[in-house]
């Protein structure tokens, strides 16, 4: 296997990863939303967000040409192979911090799939080309409910404020990216995560200052890595809940 | 107590053809309404355009006005095309 | 049925000579077949007693979202979790439909949720029973929303305009789930392990008396059946619905290769129709009244979800208003 190869199964990991567990993180939602709307919206957005990682599992898997498909690698994987970023596999705590994370994320997300469209690799380039839409609509929603927490009542600010506080360290990983993706980015494969990480901070400041959030000084590395496959402790609970059944029953055909 | 507006949706299924009212969605704001009625009433692709208006500024006309406002056009024959007889060798028109 | 035991008020049908003129001319324009409209004069129990059976209606696709949601995050694939994401959606867009119908009758959403969550008004029966296997998620695609849309491809003739429409939509999503969930099952008895055959099997033992009871009570005690078939709300007799899922689901149950728990169950050649056995009435009636094995959790759970959301609502209305108070200045 060459290193470049090796460098995009990482990515497409980091891209696939990221999106089924903050689909799944979605899905926790199911019932307990604020108002019935928002159960149809927090649905869509993680449908969205599992059907784009069974894509990029899918094309992770025939590079792995391992024996593997997208399932296995979904839910056979333990959490020291995960590559989600930490930020999305954090607990949903109250709807401030979901809408926090998910704003966070979304940010990023836009622009990494931005620069994907122009993927020499035109596997790539299509997958993003479809995520990028549904992916325009998931910020446009939560930088909307970030400006009404922040915005609205003294008690959502104050939880909005709380909830990014919370999640904030974990941003280190947006506004910076691994050697390997700079790698790929000088080889027209994937997008360039210096000009994600600026566009990143540009968009969160502009929504941040909407609503006169202060916005945090830069979060630094602690430790934790998503992208090494070094989580917190949320995430192995999480696949445990996630992966019950193929782990449970490992000869079944759903 | 509803602390939300509630909004009627307008939807156009394809291009050329009229919105048409599909039902009702609650709202805080004009962005939200728009967003959930999408996430409502377009999730089979059924529309390319919506509509949104607070329920409370649609301007209905009255059941009991339904004869002086809709039964005088119902002999104003001359405004079909059926009305008006041609010779067969006119052909479509 | 998702709507059950709806109370109409009515002790007594009216005959049309007995009616006011206003009463007479609604009565004979739905035995016309004319659809009654939002604006139309419509008598105060016809209005109520909709209210009551479109709420409930909506109530039980809410509610039913929380015992597949139970298991969404536990989908065994990709494309079983993509499908289950987009059925539960479904079911708040069907719910949001329905609220929506039941406004154009004057009734207020959060007061009629408000109802719920006290325990005064009702929801279907059947999702107050636990999903304990993957397999569930199959049997309640298949038995639930099956005997749903026998239930409601009728309804789509109602005599309620917004409801029948609300209907048409409903039954055109829905046609996808009740497909899913066989399919769902189909794959674990064809292709499955024994331990999968178990679950299907253990799935249909528990499932299937609810998904009988679901059409409500027999003919002989349903008071208020006479009422709604005359106001055309109603179009079909529980007893009628309930044999037609049971005639049309026996063949699909056979082709499973599975049994339904009911030694009685066989076909009778001379009705042309299954007999089936006693359904336990007394469970049906404990169920609605709160007792049932997970009524707790799921009020619990309702109640839950939107007194704490209370801050989020009130936070966007907040927004809004201070949004247009800076354009209007």
């Amino acid at each position: 296997m060459n290193s470049t190869q090796d460098d995009l199964i990482h990515y497409l990991l980091l891209l696939g990863d990221s999106a089924l567990i903050q689909g799944q993180r979605l899905c926790e939602w199911c019932g307990k939303a604020p108002a019935i709307e928002e159960e149809l919206a927090l649905m869509n957005v993680g449908l969205d967000l599992v059907g784009q990682a069974r894509n990029w599992l899918d094309y992770a898997a025939e590079l792995l040409a391992d024996g593997r498909d997208a399932d296995d690698l979904a839910f056979r994987r333990d959490e020291r192979a995960y590559r989600n970023l930490l930020l999305v596999e954090q607990p949903n705590g109250d709807f401030a911090v979901t809408m926090a994370k998910q704003f966070l994320f979304d940010a990023w997300h836009l622009q990494v799939l931005k620069g994907l469209c122009d993927s020499t690799d035109l596997r790539i380039a299509g997958i993003a080309a479809k995520a990028l839409k549904e992916v325009t609509y998931h910020l446009r929603r939560s930088s909307e409910w970030v400006q009404r927490l922040g915005g609205g009542t003294d008690e959502s600010r104050r939880r909005m404020l709380a909830a990014i506080t919370q999640v904030w360290r974990f941003t280190v990983e947006l506004a910076s990216g691994s050697e390997a993706e700079t790698r790929l980015a000088a080889a027209g494969i994937g997008a360039d995560p210096a000009q994600v990480g600026a566009a990143w901070l540009h968009q969160v400041e502009a929504t941040f200052a909407s609503v006169e959030l202060p916005l945090p000084p830069a979060a630094s590395h602690f430790y934790l890595s998503g992208r090494t496959g070094m989580h917190t402790e949320h995430l192995g609970i999480l696949l445990a809940e996630m992966q019950f059944l193929p782990r449970a029953y490992p000869d079944a055909t759903w | 107590m509803s602390v939300w507006t509630l909004y009627e949706v307008f939807v156009r299924s394809k291009h050329g053809l009229n919105h048409k009212h599909v039902g009702s969605v609650h709202a805080a704001d004009d962005a939200m309404a728009i967003e959930n009625a999408r996430e409502l009433y377009t999730r089979r692709s059924e529309g390319v355009s919506l509509w949104v208006v607070p329920s409370a500024l649609i301007v209905a006309s009255s059941p009991d006005e339904k004869d002086p406002l809709f039964d005088p056009a119902d002999d104003k024959v001359y405004r079909h095309a059926s009305f008006y007889e041609l010779p067969d060798e006119v052909g479509h028109m | 049925m998702y709507a059950q035991l709806v109370e109409t008020g009515v002790k007594r049908i009216k005959s049309l000579d007995e009616m006011s003129p206003q009463e007479r001319a609604f009565q004979e324009k739905i035995d016309a077949e004319i659809k009654i409209e939002a604006k139309n004069w419509m008598p105060d129990a016809y209005r109520q007693t909709l209210i009551r059976q479109i709420s409930q209606h909506a109530h039980s696709e809410i509610v039913g979202m929380l015992p597949e949601g139970n298991w969404v995050t536990r989908a065994p694939t990709l494309k079983r979790k993509l499908q289950l994401m987009a059925k539960i959606q479904d079911e708040a867009g069907h719910g949001l439909y329905l609220y929506s119908a039941m406004e154009t009758l004057g009734a207020d959403r959060d007061e009629e949720i408000a109802k719920l969550h006290s325990g005064k008004a009702k929801y279907s029966s059947i999702f107050n029973y636990p999903t304990l296997n993957w397999a569930d998620m199959g049997a309640v695609g298949w038995l639930v929303d099956g005997a749903a849309i026998v239930n409601q491809v009728v309804l789509q003739r109602t005599s309620y305009g917004p409801y029948a429409r609300a209907m048409v939509r409903i039954c055109k999503e829905e046609s996808f789930h009740q497909r899913q969930g066989y399919e769902i099952l189909l794959t674990m008895m064809r292709h499955g392990t024994q331990a999968q055959k178990d679950m299907v099997q253990d799935a249909i033992n528990r499932l299937w008396w609810p998904a009988l009871m679901m059409f409500g009570p027999s003919d002989d005690n349903s008071p208020n059946s006479a009422q709604s078939m005359a106001w055309k709300i109603k179009r079909q007799s529980n007893d009628e619905l309930r044999q037609r899922f049971v005639d049309q689901t026996i063949p699909q149950l056979e082709l499973l290769g599975c049994t339904a728990p009911d030694p009685d169950l066989k076909w009778n050649a001379e009705r042309g129709h299954y007999d089936f056995g006693a359904i336990q009435w007394q469970e049906f009636f404990d169920v609605l009244k709160g007792n049932g094995p997970c009524n707790q959790e799921r009020l619990a759970t309702r109640r839950n979800a939107i007194e704490s959301g209370a801050w989020v609502r009130e936070a966007a209305v907040a927004y809004a208003r201070k949004q247009q108070n800076k354009n209007a200045a």
